[in-house]
């Protein structure tokens, strides 16, 4: 079976969503004092997201010892695969922050940081899934459509 | 372009989140509703497919086709409440398929997001679609409305 191939790591999406939070207040003061270091360090935080997991990173750290003995809910298992992948977004943007910042462009630092402010505050507050809305329009844009012939002859 | 003020900043962190705030609650309101198709003419050509690119026949009320992805962590629970929906309907047909390896398909019937649902009659036309992860409510009223 294909299912058993595909079986894939399952993490609890509330220590996701809670990474979210945080992400979200550290991409909220690097706006407001404009800082290339807050955004470093979270970049590095998506580092660890995207390639080794987002339950790997320091905030699911202090989800794990400081939240989650205090959360009366059950947890709530996911594929891991959709929040990697929002790191990987993430991580592109704070990229993108940083570059803006070296080049001394503090609308570039400030556009990339807002993008991903808005992704990860849309993630924590409404459980929005970054994967579902452009993981297949950007493997739809990046390969190449060979589908004109097929439809002419129909 | 000159330095901003930390005040300017905090401005512009307040327009994001009072922005984000709205478009969230657009996306709420919108995602899983289930929208009929409109046929004009080509559009209803177009929204077909076929049982042999579906890889199974058609339902004879309907037939459910998932779109769906690994990245998309809301497409498991749809997949799950649809299984639950087929049973429940005798001729409703739910079928997944994985967007990213049919994307002529994906591409010929527009989809962009996942999960999105086609609502399919029993000769494989579009009657309607769900953009998101559809309640199990509206799903039951649609096929209700099939028969």
């Amino acid at each position: 079976m294909s299912s058993m191939l595909k079986a894939s790591v399952q993490i609890d999406a509330r220590g996701a969503r809670f990474g979210a939070l945080i992400t979200a207040i550290v991409f909220s003061v690097a706006l407001v004092t404009q800082s290339p270091a807050l955004i470093m360090w979270q970049a590095a935080v998506f580092a660890i997201g995207a390639f080794r997991g987002p339950q790997f990173t320091p905030y699911a750290v202090i989800f794990r010892s400081v939240v989650k003995p205090r959360l009366k809910s059950n947890p709530i298992f996911e594929d891991v695969r959709p929040p990697k992948f929002a790191q990987a977004v993430g991580l592109v943007f704070t990229i993108i922050a940083l570059i803006g910042s070296l080049l001394g462009s503090s609308v570039v630092f400030s556009v990339a940081v807002a993008a991903a402010l808005a992704a990860a505050f849309l993630n924590f507050a409404f459980n929005y899934c970054l994967g579902c809305q452009f993981y297949l329009l950007g493997v739809r844009l990046v390969s190449p459509r060979n589908s004109k012939i097929t439809l002419e002859v129909k | 372009m000159r330095n901003n003020t930390p005040v300017d900043n905090l401005l512009v962190l307040i327009a994001i989140l009072a922005s984000a705030t709205g478009y969230g609650f657009y996306f709420r309101a919108r995602s899983g509703r289930l929208k009929a198709t409109t046929k004009k003419g080509a559009t209803a050509v177009i929204s077909c497919i076929t049982p042999v690119e579906m890889g199974t026949e058609f339902g004879s009320v309907a037939t459910l086709l998932q779109f769906s992805s690994a990245f998309c962590a809301p497409c498991r629970a749809t997949k799950v409440l649809l299984g639950e929906v087929a049973k429940d309907h005798p001729g409703v047909v739910h079928v997944v398929l994985d967007a990213e390896s049919h994307l002529e398909l994906v591409r010929r019937l527009k989809i962009i997001s996942t999960p999105t649902t086609l609502i399919l009659d029993p000769k494989g036309h579009e009657v309607g679609r769900a953009v998101g992860a559809p309640r199990r409510e509206q799903v039951a009223a649609a096929l209700h409305a099939l028969r």
